[in-house]
């Protein structure tokens, strides 16, 4: 694959992706390739959502990101580092509840810092501030599952907080989520996003989610997924879901998904016909 | 559904009514004790009672299929052949030695102590060379390969070996117990292992956890409800061959009173060994259980909701 020897960027940006391809079972017969050629910038403190159809790869896409599967071409910096493995900086916040149901909440939230061995004081100090900043902090010590599915998305991002990642990635991490709790998360969401000064890379299939959260949209193609458009949206937050401008931006999302997943329904039809 | 509200603490929600709730869920607990014990007893006095309708309709031949009344009836001469850890050494009468209710509990001690060292060194190898398996990818090469071809060999066949190996005493007895259940504890070790959900393994690496903190923390506790599992099935299996190796090579126990009872056409002495192992093998169960409840507080309770089915 041609790839640039020089690439374009400062050690400054939060993550940086050139020729970013994954190929699972990749040299077997049941080779599927899932991402190709993704070239990608995402500053510091920036909000990008991954928009997509269903099996486009941007799971795949923050795995390779997060450093916990490695990609097959290409490489991705973050911080001026080639991202090889899996780093406290770059948290990745699952597309299904990953609580440990056998620790309880606070212990789930320091559970980074009980690897460093950080003291239990110590630890759950940090907990309970992670815990105040996503509201649960009177939950402290209820296990997971005394929890709804809202509160233990919470739990979760504070976990994830509670590490001071440089980049948060997210999988969906409302997708099961009613549409009001979904708003209200939206919401926690960017103040915790604002607070912290951290990355945020968001992926949903919600047009909605997308327009409300991001400050750029990247749309990926159906399946193997590569970016098709990027689309910056510079409207202040909180914003209006009914404001004119906000109507174009639903319009045009939804223009630019439509082709996408009607091409990855013929794509997937055609393939279990064969099969 | 979800409390959405920040600033409303849900435990504080449940706060004011929580004692008079505890105390509800406290009673109900009691009764549902009761209730099991009741059915307990019930589900035993029904298998008794058809036995005992066959005995007095003349189908069941008492001297073959001695009914409940009649093997748990003469305790003291029972109990008396429990006596063989005196009985079998030279010039020991039947009616020296310890009394009957000694004797049964010597020969019970002795039985459950090997079921019980049986269980914890079968335990203990297993779950160490499971996860050893899965840990060191030579270790899975080298060794999983003879425990699958080992696991499907009958106890019965380890028999000998135990013997040439051990003799006599306890050892032999435990060694079968270990044998009986080493190899499929492994793999069912094995097979938790893979279970265990790859998210929780990928958080604790986003964590910067090591291959050997992902064991200890991720890995074992997530395999623990299915091990305790896999122990109570092979509780059972403990419990049956330890018979097998005591009606051998040991001095004394269960087994050799069933043993002694064949040779002596004594069907009220098996009927009674029977009887005294199931209660042991419910006990050791329930045990189990108990424990089970306990350490594994954050199962949810499916049984409940199949109930409701
Ligand atoms: N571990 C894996 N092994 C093999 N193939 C995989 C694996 N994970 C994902 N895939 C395949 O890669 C493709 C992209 O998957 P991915 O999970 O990244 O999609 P996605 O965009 O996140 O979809 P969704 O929106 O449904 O979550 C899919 O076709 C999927 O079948
Ligand atoms: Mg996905």
């Amino acid at each position: 694959m041609a790839f640039d020897p020089a690439p374009h960027f400062s050690s400054r940006d939060a993550v940086v992706c050139r020729g970013v391809g994954k190929t699972w079972a990749a040299g077997t017969k049941r080779a599927h390739e899932a991402l190709r050629d993704v070239d990608l910038d995402i500053a510091p403190g920036e909000f990008v959502v991954f928009l997509g159809p269903s099996g486009c790869g941007k799971s795949t896409l923050l795995y390779l990101i997060a450093g916990l599967e490695e990609a097959t071409e290409g490489l991705t910096w973050s911080f001026g580092d080639v991202v090889e493995t899996p780093s406290p900086e770059r948290s990745l916040i699952f597309q299904e509840t990953s609580l440990f149901p056998w620790l309880t909440v606070w212990q789930n939230v320091s559970f980074g810092l009980a690897i460093r061995g950080a003291s239990q004081q110590q630890r759950r100090a940090v907990a309970a501030e992670a815990l105040q900043r996503v509201g649960l902090k009177a939950a402290m010590d209820k296990r997971p599952d005394e929890l709804s599915g809202g509160m233990r998305q919470r739990v979760a991002v504070a976990r994830a907080l509670a590490m001071r990642p440089k980049v948060l990635l997210m999988d969906e991490p409302f997708a099961a989520l009613d549409v009001q709790t979904r708003a209200r998360m939206q919401d926690f969401l960017l103040d915790v996003w604002r607070d912290s000064g951290a990355s945020v890379l968001f992926v949903t299939h919600h047009i909605d989610e997308a327009v409300a959260l991001a400050d750029r949209v990247v749309v990926f193609t159906s399946r193997p997924g590569r970016i098709k458009t990027i689309v910056p949206i510079d409207l202040p937050r909180p914003r209006n879901l009914f404001s004119r401008e906000v109507e174009a931006l639903r319009i045009q999302l939804t223009d630019l998904l439509r082709d996408e997943v009607d091409r990855a329904f013929a794509e997937q039809e055609a393939l279990s016909a064969t099969a | 559904m979800t409390v959405i509200d920040r600033n409303a603490a849900p435990s504080a929600a449940a706060g004011p009514s929580r004692p008079a709730a505890a105390r509800l869920l406290a009673m109900v607990a009691g009764w549902d004790w009761l209730a099991k014990a009741w059915w307990t007893c019930l589900s035993v006095a029904l298998f008794a009672g058809i036995w005992e309708l066959c005995w007095a309709l003349g189908w069941a031949d008492p001297q073959l299929l001695p009914p409940p009344h009649i093997f748990l009836s003469n305790f003291g001469e029972q109990g008396k052949f429990f006596n063989t850890a005196t009985r079998w050494q030279v010039g020991n009468s039947m009616g020296e030695g310890p009394s009957a209710f000694e004797s049964v509990m010597i020969t019970v001690a002795a039985t459950t102590m090997r079921v019980f060292v049986g269980l914890v060194i079968a335990c203990v190898l297993a779950i160490g060379v499971g996860v050893a398996v899965r840990y060191w990818h030579v270790f899975d090469k080298l060794v999983l390969p003879t425990v699958t071809l080992l696991s499907p060999v009958s106890p019965i066949a380890w028999l000998p070996v135990a013997i040439f190996l051990f003799g006599i005493g306890n050892a032999p007895a435990i060694f079968m117990v270990v044998v009986a259940l080493f190899f499929h504890m492994v793999l069912a070790t094995i097979a938790q292992i893979d279970g265990v959900s790859p998210n929780l393994i990928n958080v604790a690496r986003t964590m910067g956890a090591s291959k050997r903190q992902i064991y200890g923390r991720v890995i074992v506790p997530a395999i623990l409800p299915g091990m305790l599992q896999v122990l109570r099935m092979n509780l059972f299996g403990a419990w049956m061959v330890v018979l097998v190796a005591e009606s051998t090579g040991v001095g004394y126990g269960m087994g050799q009173v069933i043993m002694l009872a064949r040779n002596t056409f004594n069907p009220s002495l098996v009927f009674f060994t029977i009887a005294v192992v199931g209660v042991l093998g419910f006990g050791f169960d329930w045990l189990l259980r108990l424990a089970q409840r306990r350490i594994l507080y954050w199962l949810p309770d499916t049984q409940e909701k199949l109930r409701g089915l």
